[in-house]
Order: structure tokens, then sequence, then C-alpha cells
């Protein structure tokens, strides 16, 4: 068992209707996604340290190789460059690998070949190459993961052409997103959320994908607008959840893909709103956060009614204590409390 | 003078082609020698031309080292898959890549092999299996490494051969790739062209006295080393590694021992900025690949001067057509800066 799980285990989520649908979980999501995937194309391949464990990869990748062989679903050795890389070749010789790594921290190793080779090989040579590619990690949070373990490095890949990144909220998202991850003919990084692993959601059985590059209003409201994608969405509808009972309610938006951003929904609530409140896993600094607040700045600055705010992480490494992390990790409450501020002035 | 010699010729010289000439015929011979003399003239009128400041890309000129890149593309096949450092002009034109194409990516033309987004370090012809290319030294190792992975599972005949230097073995994805590529067996030849300076950095300021091919044995694949100026040395050693890669029996590392005439990048040498002797460019000069095996042909009586008069001047009038095709051919379009960012 992962050293977090009893963490993520106490995590208490609202519980999906039935009446609407087949109930699984987020890890069955994922898990019935990378099998629908291998089944259907055997271009798909699926590594990463410890995809045929007996954790499997937060039981993501359980079963997957039983029922595809070893030389289809396999364990790598801890060379996260060469392993980036080796995806990278596969892809351009006619294979859609998934390289699946437990924290996006070990995904650092390997920027030489996801920023400047995978990312820029279909542009380098001029189309004549594709790089079908994904990418897989899961962000880490609490339960002394520390400032080595729980890195949400996505705001650092904004900047880079030729990669695309998507941020699954939601079982049906997981499932869907991923499926479309795998068909893109693109490097596509696909972070997930440790916390959201829990979480149970309604997932049609079979093929279905979410389009990349697409946000969804999870809530409409008309006096703010709340954008974000992942575990921030959680946090935001807890938000949204308290404000409506004030009489505020918020438009929120989950971007599903932070590269490329669906600009036109943000814009769009913008108009509504005239209020932005931007939340994100990651760092304020240089990352989704700021890319948002300058989308307003840039293409809605007619429509704020008041300046935007972030709610991120602060310019400094996660701390591995729990009380530490209480100060660290914004929470509903911070995110409702800055509406209220924006709402009142 | 010899003492300033820090990497010697260790070689046989013009006396190590006999052991193997018997296996070819006299055509494929002198078709060899051909293949050298085309990419040293092609080279030379490069460098000829660089200072006119058409040519607006960083050049690598592989001139010394033409036997190496002959020899090792002479033993595939055209489906099997080359990968290449930044020092690409000699692989690139060995294994078929097309002149005229090569020579309108250096003039940044949109007829370029790459449509002018790589420029020398870049050239890639798919058509002919000159599959990619890096500027980060060791970058493209791990990417050819996963090419003859999709080839192994997808149960095609082909091998890949990757094009790497001395100071790639200082990378550590390159020794995570031999391991990783002798875990899994895959196709690929490990081709590594020591020619003792990275930039101006002499390989004994890089790593300790160490065997670069009993390193790379220790990952458990054959490692071989064979003379670089001998192109049916490279050739049939190179061939071994291929069909051991067929059988599907897995990797092999080559070293191949050369020296490079010319300064890391651009036209000329510069070893009078002192951080290599003149006097080793010199004894490395007096075995020049081109000149031992035409030596070697010549006393075999298979060529003589005035056919390697004629092979010059054909070759110096395709290079001038390809040349004027290239300044030619138009530049590319603000709109030509969007295409290809992502793949449809």
């Amino acid at each position: 068992m992962p050293w977090d799980e009893g963490l993520v285990n106490s995590l208490v989520y609202d519980k999906p209707d039935p009446s609407e649908g087949r109930v699984v979980s987020y890890v069955q999501a994922v898990n019935e996604a990378l099998a629908l995937a291998l089944d259907s194309d055997p271009e798909v391949f699926v590594l990463g340290q410890g995809v045929d464990d007996p954790t499997a990869m937060f039981g993501t990748t359980k079963g997957l190789q039983s029922k595809f062989g070893s030389h289809r679903v396999f364990d790598t050795p801890l060379s996260e460059e060469a392993m980036m890389g080796v995806s990278a070749g596969a892809a351009m010789n006619g294979m859609r690998p998934v390289y699946m790594h437990n924290r996006p921290d070990f995904v650092l190793l390997a920027f030489n070949q996801l920023v400047t080779h995978a990312a820029k090989f279909h542009f380098m040579d001029n189309g004549q190459t594709t790089v079908p590619m994904v990418v897989w990690a899961a962000i880490g949070r609490g339960w002394g993961s520390g400032a080595q373990h729980s890195q949400a490095i996505h705001g650092m890949l904004l900047g880079v052409p030729g990669l695309k990144i998507v941020m699954p909220s939601t079982p049906y998202d997981a499932k869907g997103l991923l499926l479309s991850a795998i068909l893109d003919n693109n490097p596509v990084c696909l972070f997930e959320h440790r916390w959201l692993m829990k979480k149970d959601g309604v997932v049609p059985e079979g093929f279905y994908r979410v389009p990349i590059g697409k946000g969804i209003y999870r809530r409409r409201g008309g006096d703010v607008t709340i954008v974000g994608a992942s575990h921030a969405i959680e946090l935001g509808m807890q938000a949204a959840t308290q404000l409506a009972g004030e009489g505020i309610e918020a438009d929120v938006i989950d971007l599903r893909t932070v590269k490329p951003i669906d600009e036109q929904i943000v814009l769009e609530s913008l108009h509504n709103t005239g209020r932005l409140v931007v939340v994100d896993t990651a760092w304020m600094k240089g990352g989704l956060c700021a890319e948002i607040g300058c989308l307003a700045a840039e293409k809605g600055f007619p429509d704020l009614k008041a300046p935007v705010v972030r709610i991120g992480l602060p310019d400094v490494p996660a701390p591995a204590g729990f009380t530490l992390e209480q100060f660290y990790y914004p929470d509903a409450a911070r995110i409702a409390s800055a509406v209220r501020g924006l709402v009142r002035s | 003078m010899a003492s300033n010699i820090r990497y010697p010729y260790k070689g046989q010289g013009d006396q190590g082609f006999d052991v193997f000439a018997g296996a070819h015929a006299p055509d494929a011979l002198v078709g060899l020698y051909r293949a050298m003399l085309r990419i040293r003239l092609i080279e030379e009128e490069i460098e000829r031309r660089y200072h006119q400041d058409q040519m607006k890309t960083p050049i690598h000129l592989v001139i010394g080292q033409e036997a190496a890149a002959v020899g090792c593309c002479s033993a595939l096949r055209l489906s099997d898959l080359v990968y290449s450092s930044h020092r690409t002009h000699g692989a690139y034109l060995a294994k078929g890549g097309d002149l005229k194409m090569m020579l309108s990516e250096m003039h940044c033309r949109i007829n370029g092999c790459v449509g002018s987004r790589g420029g020398s370090m870049h050239l890639i012809d798919k058509a002919v299996g000159m599959a990619g290319t890096s500027a980060i030294v060791g970058g493209v190792v791990p990417i050819a490494v996963g090419a003859a992975l999709a080839i192994q599972m997808k149960r095609e005949d082909r091998v890949v051969v990757v094009f790497i230097g001395d100071a790639t073995t200082e990378e550590g994805v390159m020794a995570e790739s031999l391991n990783f590529s002798a875990l899994k067996k895959v196709p690929i030849v490990f081709f590594c062209e020591n020619n003792f300076y990275s930039v101006q950095s002499p390989l004994a300021t890089r790593q300790p006295a160490r065997d670069i091919r009993a390193w790379a044995e220790s990952h458990r694949m054959p490692a071989l080393s064979v003379d670089g100026v001998n192109v049916l040395a490279v050739r049939d050693t190179v061939s071994k590694a291929v069909a051991h890669a067929r059988a599907g029996r897995g990797p092999t590392f080559i070293e191949v021992p050369v020296y490079r005439f010319r300064a890391h990048g651009g036209a000329g040498d510069d070893s009078k900025t002192g951080y290599r002797d003149v006097a080793e460019r010199a004894a490395w000069e007096a075995v020049d690949p081109l000149l031992l095996f035409r030596q070697f042909l010549a006393r075999t009586a298979q060529l003589t001067d005035a056919s390697v008069m004629h092979m010059e001047a054909e070759i110096a009038s395709e290079i001038a057509g390809a040349f004027e095709h290239a300044l030619a051919s138009p530049n590319p379009t603000e709109a030509d800066l969007y295409r290809h960012v992502y793949a449809d």
C-alpha cells in the first residue's frame, strides 16, 4: 500500500447519484481507459516504474500486464530521461506509448527529452514525424510528500510549444481525457491529482472521449468566475456551494486542458460576471494562475469589475510537515473568502 | 614533434585493407571510394562558400571522418534507420539523403529537407531512413533506442544505427540507453566516432583513461573497436553488428577512432588556438581515409588517377547544380513558421 494511502482514504467526497449511470472509482476509470486503448490498438503500450507491481500505479494499471502481456505493459529501469526518449522514439516510429510516473517530480528528470525532443520533433522535421505519446503522472500532496514528492509542474510546461497538458477533475474526465490523449498525435502530459483518486463518479462503459482544449462549466452563477483544473475544481466547487448559501453565485469553469487553454469559455464567463478568481494546484507565479490572469488583462479587461485574484501556492517549496502544510495549501475557505472580498468590493 | 601528439593513430594504414578487400567486387570498392570522395568534395565546397554567409547555419564538417559514415551506412539497407548527433552531414549523405534538399536546408529555403526548421544539425530524409538528429549531445540516443523498440514490437526486419561521439559516453542518458537496450535486446548499433575532442575539450580532461569499448561492454552487449580510417574495416564490423541485431540478439557498441581535420564548428581548422597540436592533425592527415583507400585501390590496380579525375568532375558538376538549385529556391513565408507545431 502506498504510504499516503491512509490520507487519501480519509478524504470524503459527495457520492454520485447511481440513477445517473454506472458509478465507478477514479482509479477504475483510468484503468478502463488503459485497457480499452490496449485492447483496441496494438500500437499502444504502457510503461513506467511499477506499472506491473502489486500496487499497480495506485491501481490504475491493475491486471493490464496479465491481460495484454509483458511486452505491452512493462516495468522500467530508473532511467527517466532515457525512458522518455525511448517513448518518443517509439512514438516517432508508429507506436503510442503511455509512460506513467507516480509523481510529476520524476518527469523533471526527463525534461530534456520531453521539452527539447518530444515536443519539438514534429516541428523540427517539418511535419514528417508525429510523436503520439502520453506522459502520465499523479501530483502528490500531504502525508509528508514534501518539496520533492508533491510538485505540480504544469506551470513550467505552459510555455513549451508542441506539448498539450490535460488535468482531469472527475472519473468521467479521467477516462475520457486519457483516451483522447492516447489518440492524440502529439505528446500529451496528463497530470492526475492523488487526492482525486478515491473519488467515485458516473462513468460510461466502453469508449468515449473528452475533447482536449475545451473547458466546461461545472456550475453556473452570475457573480464571479472561478477557473481551475484538477483538484482545484474540487475546492472551487466546495467554495461555490458555501457561497451560494450566502447569496453569491459562482461560475465554476473546469479547464480540463491547461495547454492549450480554452480562452473562449473563460472570457465568456468573465463577460457575464466581471470578477475572476483563478485557482491552481501549483505555484501562482509564472503558471496557470498567471496565464489566466494575463488572458483577462489582455482580452477581458473591459469586463473586469475588480482585480483578478490568484489562489495557488506561494513562492515557497512544499513543506513536509503536517502543520506547515495547513498554511501552505489553499482550501475552499480561502477561495470563498477571496470571492466575498471581490463581490463586496 | 611526436610528443605533442596526444591521440596518435593506432591502425594499420593502407595495409589494413587487404584482409577485407577479397569480400568485395572491384566495382563495390570503387563505389565506396566515390561515396567518400563525394562527401569530401561537398564538405569542401560548403567550407569554401561558408564565408559568403548565404548558408546562415552552423556547420559541423566531417572532413576526415568520411570512412566512418560511408563504411557504416554501406552496411545498411534503405529501410534501416540512422539517427545522428549534430554532426550530420556524413551520415545524411552516406545514408542516401538528397543533396539538393540538404543544401536548400543549409540556405534556409522552404524546400530544404526539413523546411528550414533544422539547418545543418538536423538533416533528415525519412525517405532513405535518415530518421532524426539532436543538437543536444546524447539526446538522440534514447530516441534511437525507442525506434529500435518499436521495430522489435512490430516485428519488422529493420535495424537502427545511432551515430554518437566520445563525449556522448559522458552523458547519463547514454548509460541509461545502453542498459535498457541490452535489457530488451532491441536491434540497435551504437556507432561511436571517437574523435578525441568535444568542441575544444580533449578526452583526457573529460574522462579518466578508461577504455570506452570496455565500458560499453560492461552493459552486457558486444562491444567492438574498429579503425575509423579504414572504410572496409568499418563496413565489416558494422555488418556483423547489424547481423547480430537482425537475428534478434540485441545491441552492439562500436568504438571508431577518427579525427576531424577541421574545427568543431565552422570552416577551417582551429588547432592553432592551442587546444590540440597542429602536428597531431598533420599525423592524422597522413592517414587520411581517402588517401589511404586510394593508395590501396591504386596498388591493387582497381583505380587510376584518370578515373579519380573523372569522378571528381562528375561530383563537382553535381555539387554545382545542387548549390545553384538551393540558391534559386524560395524562402519560407511567415505562414510557414506556424505550420507543424502540432500534428492534426
